[in-house]
């Protein structure tokens, strides 16, 4: 078997955690230990009594490397359930960016009518600027900050991915 | 000394009942007691004054005073493996905890159950760079299976109790318990064990029978089988050993062993190949990379028995049983994973093995295999060449070998601790292991200074055995102030160092892979080993030449105290067999006439 032949993919790893000081640490302490790599991250407590937490990392690794994220964040302690999602499960992930613009007269113009085809809404003005508020794919809101690029892009803050499986499927 | 006891004296009893208040000191030794410890390696300071005040106040439990804090962690770590218990150390904030480092490092690599208690800054002046503050459960995070900063008085005794229960069950491991000062001086609530220890943890112990059967079904169909066990089956208990035996015995298979497993099989049994690795014997390479069946046991295929990852066993059905599921395919890619602890694996196989028909069973007929493995033997891989003469240089390998001549001939049980080095190899090779539980190493971290301290903790765990530490003279010096410890409590541990005046290891692998160029590793400026010994109440021995050599074996076991003996071998000795880095099993350095090179890329292995 030549596992390192393998060629690397994009993937969700979602992660139910109880909330405790430390899990998110114990987490990503063992990404940077072992050489996985983290391309964004989010966390929030996810159940009514927060007693547990929902992790999302997105990483670019071989299937094998994937196999062995699992495995060594399942064995953590805090660790409930983990699930990584890959191209071949199918899943939702979503992601939020708010993007500021600052810009007048026809570049005004021309941002907020491309922030109406994206649906992206503006959550803040000024005379002079513009706060977007942007949620979709990952790709979907790399395009918007591209066209914005020219038209007086000042600031981005992005959430990295929520993700979920679709259809019936639980963590 | 105290009597060993479950119970403390720390008044009042009944749980649930309890109306007087108890401190959160107070509180941490009643679980203690409750867990069944009897012992605390530790070191006293500022933060954790109130713990040893609460011991001076009882004595269900005894604590041994260290004199390094790593040192505690090694004897907790040498308790732990000769008794199956769980080692326990207490040591103070700041530098205390800092210390425990590197032996609560070693512990996770080699899965040993240790629990350490360190002592933290007041819950109000975390965080605000106070005296001997350190961010201990950020620093340890990586070096430990689980930790807690304990914050509030109730959360002491839960804590506790699960810091137990983590660090023995599963895979064992370290976990280490912060406790902030004014947590142990104010009060707390007793509490018995949760039923439910952490809602997130749990471990899975138990096989399922149809991978047995399918490991069972292609073990039945081999030709060329071999057993490859590891510390696994040391953690699972000597019963764990007894039904590895029985296994061996029932299918037939030839078996070999990590560093870490010697002892779970016996080193003079006919089916048992010595260990396998980069030091290991012809034999078990050769069959390791020949084989058709490879069954893993409680090993996890680590670099120093792998050797060329793409060339190790070749073409094998792989059958690998780990208690921890990341292990399984995680180096070697295998046919069949087993996850649950390895005596419930060998029981099952047996099992299974037994209860398949007589009419499916395939008839195996291993005598082609077995008469391959004994022309292999007759290679004779651990052959050196000592020369008699009584002047005559000292082999280490002799040393070793006669060390375990008289050792067997006192028919006294025998617990061996070793540094890391040539030594530790030469050890492994030549001290013959009949149980487990009896060797102590570093393996999977490879810790020089390990060896002392760690006879340090198997003499208090068996004060009526002979503990011996296999040491070099470099290694000895890591931890050397534990001689103070060994006075202090009468511990007849005898310190036996094979003294070549080199990092051996270290000078080897300059020989081989840089051409001689022996930078730095000549052991400059020793201390006279016999007035080392001498100037910390011990008796100091030296053997200089073969005719030396068993007389102060002898004398050295006779000896009712700790002794150090000062075994001055030749300097120039290399280590073999040897896998070099990046070589594959069968491509073993069987001695130094062979000189084949090493490759650009394992040059660049460590
Ligand atoms: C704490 C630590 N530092 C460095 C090393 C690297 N190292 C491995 S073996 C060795 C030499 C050990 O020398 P000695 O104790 O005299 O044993 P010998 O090899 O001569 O038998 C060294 C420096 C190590 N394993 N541990
Ligand atoms: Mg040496």
């Amino acid at each position: 078997m030549t596992t390192q032949q393998e060629s690397p993919v994009s993937a969700v790893i979602s992660i139910q955690v109880e909330n405790e000081s430390g899990a998110l640490a114990r987490v990503i302490g063992l990404f940077s230990g072992r050489g996985y790599n983290i391309e964004s991250l989010t966390v929030a407590a996810v159940d009514e009594t927060r007693r547990q937490s929902r992790i999302n990392i997105v990483t670019t690794a071989t299937p094998h490397v994937l196999g062995q994220i699992r495995a060594q964040v399942e064995r953590l302690v805090p660790v409930y359930r983990v699930a990584v999602m890959t191209g071949r499960e199918p899943h939702v992930a979503r992601e939020m960016a708010l993007v500021k613009v600052i810009a007048s007269g026809e570049r005004r113009a021309d941002a907020l009518r491309i922030a109406q085809a994206f649906r992206a809404h503006p959550v803040d003005a000024s005379a002079t600027s513009f706060v977007f508020e942007l949620t979709g794919a990952s790709d979907k809101l790399d395009a918007f900050i591209d066209l914005m690029r020219p038209l007086g892009l000042a600031e981005v803050s992005r959430t990295g991915i929520a993700a979920i499986a679709r259809g019936a499927a639980i963590l | 000394m105290n009597t060993a006891s479950h119970q403390t004296d720390l008044k009042p009893h009944a749980a649930g009942t309890d109306t007087s208040v108890l401190s959160g000191a107070e509180v941490l030794l009643r679980v203690l007691a409750e867990q069944g410890v009897e012992v605390i390696f530790g070191y006293p300071g500022g933060a954790v004054l109130p713990i040893y005040d609460a011991i001076f106040r009882q004595d269900a439990i005894r604590h041994v005073l260290v004199r390094h804090e790593q040192a505690a962690v090694h004897a907790a770590e040498a308790y732990a493996r000769s008794t199956g218990k769980v080692g326990v150390v207490l040591v103070t904030s700041g530098p205390g905890a800092t210390n425990t480092v590197t032996g609560l490092l070693d512990a996770m690599l080699d899965s040993i159950p240790v629990v350490c208690f360190s002592g933290q800054v007041g819950v109000p002046l975390i965080g605000t760079d106070a005296f001997q503050e350190a961010d201990t459960t950020g620093i340890t995070r990586p070096a430990t299976k689980y930790n807690y900063l304990i914050r509030r008085a109730e959360d002491v005794a839960p804590c506790v109790h699960e810091a137990f229960h983590i660090a023995r069950s599963g895979r064992p491991g370290p976990v280490l318990v912060d406790l902030p000062k004014n947590l142990m001086v104010g009060p707390a609530p007793y509490s018995e064990a949760p039923r439910v220890p952490h809602p997130s943890y749990r471990p899975q112990t138990e096989p399922g029978r149809e991978v047995i059967a399918r490991a069972v079904a292609a073990m039945k169909g081999a030709r060329r089988p071999l057993f490859y066990t590891g510390g696994g089956i040391i953690n699972a208990g000597p019963e764990a050993s007894a039904a590895l035996r029985k296994l061996v015995e029932k299918t037939g298979f030839p078996c070999t062993s990590t560093l870490m497993g010697l002892g779970s099989m016996p080193a003079g049994d006919r089916r048992f190949l010595g260990m396998l690795g980069m030091h290991g014997t012809y034999e078990a390479n050769m069959a390791t990379h020949g084989c058709d069946v490879l069954i893993a046991l409680g090993s996890r295929f680590d670099d120093r028995v792998t050797g060329r990852l793409d060339a190790f066993s070749p073409g094998s059905f792989k059958i690998h049983a780990d208690i921890d599921p990341s292990q399984i395919n995680k180096i070697v890619p295998v046919d069949v994973g087993i996850v649950g602890d390895a005596r419930r694996v060998i029981e099952m196989m047996l099992e299974e093995w037994e209860c398949t028909p007589a009419n499916t069973r395939q008839p195996i007929d291993m005598a082609q295999w077995w008469h391959q493995i004994n022309e292999w033997r007759k290679t004779d891989s651990l052959g050196f060449v000592q020369d008699r003469a009584p002047g005559a240089i000292i082999r280490p390998q002799y040393t070793i070998r006669r060390l375990h001549e008289l050792v067997t001939a006192t028919g006294r049980d025998t617990y061996v601790s070793t540094e890391v080095g040539q030594h530790q190899m030469w050890a492994a090779q030549h001290f013959g292991f009949d149980r487990p539980n009896r060797w102590l190493t570093s393996g999977g971290l490879g810790t020089m200074g390990y060896g002392l301290p760690a006879a340090v903790g198997a003499q208090i765990a068996h004060p009526d055995a002979l503990v011996i530490d296999i040491a070099g003279e470099a290694s000895t010096l890591m931890n050397i102030q534990e001689l103070s410890t060994i006075a202090q409590y009468r511990l007849p541990v005898k310190v036996f160092i094979l003294n070549n005046q080199y990092m051996g290891m270290v000078r080897q692998w300059q020989e081989l892979l840089h051409d001689s160029r022996y930078s730095e590793s000549y052991s400059a400026a020793l201390p006279d080993f016999v007035k080392l010994a001498e100037s910390f109440h011990g008796k100091g021995l030296r053997a200089t030449c073969v005719g030396e050599l068993d007389g102060v074996i002898a004398e050295m076991l006779a000896h009712p105290g700790p002794v150090v003996a000062d075994i001055c071998v030749a300097q120039d000795e290399n280590c073999y067999p040897m896998i070099p880095s990046g070589a594959a099993h069968n491509q073993m350095l069987l001695g130094p006439d062979q000189d084949d090179e090493i490759s650009a890329e394992g040059r660049m292995l460590v």
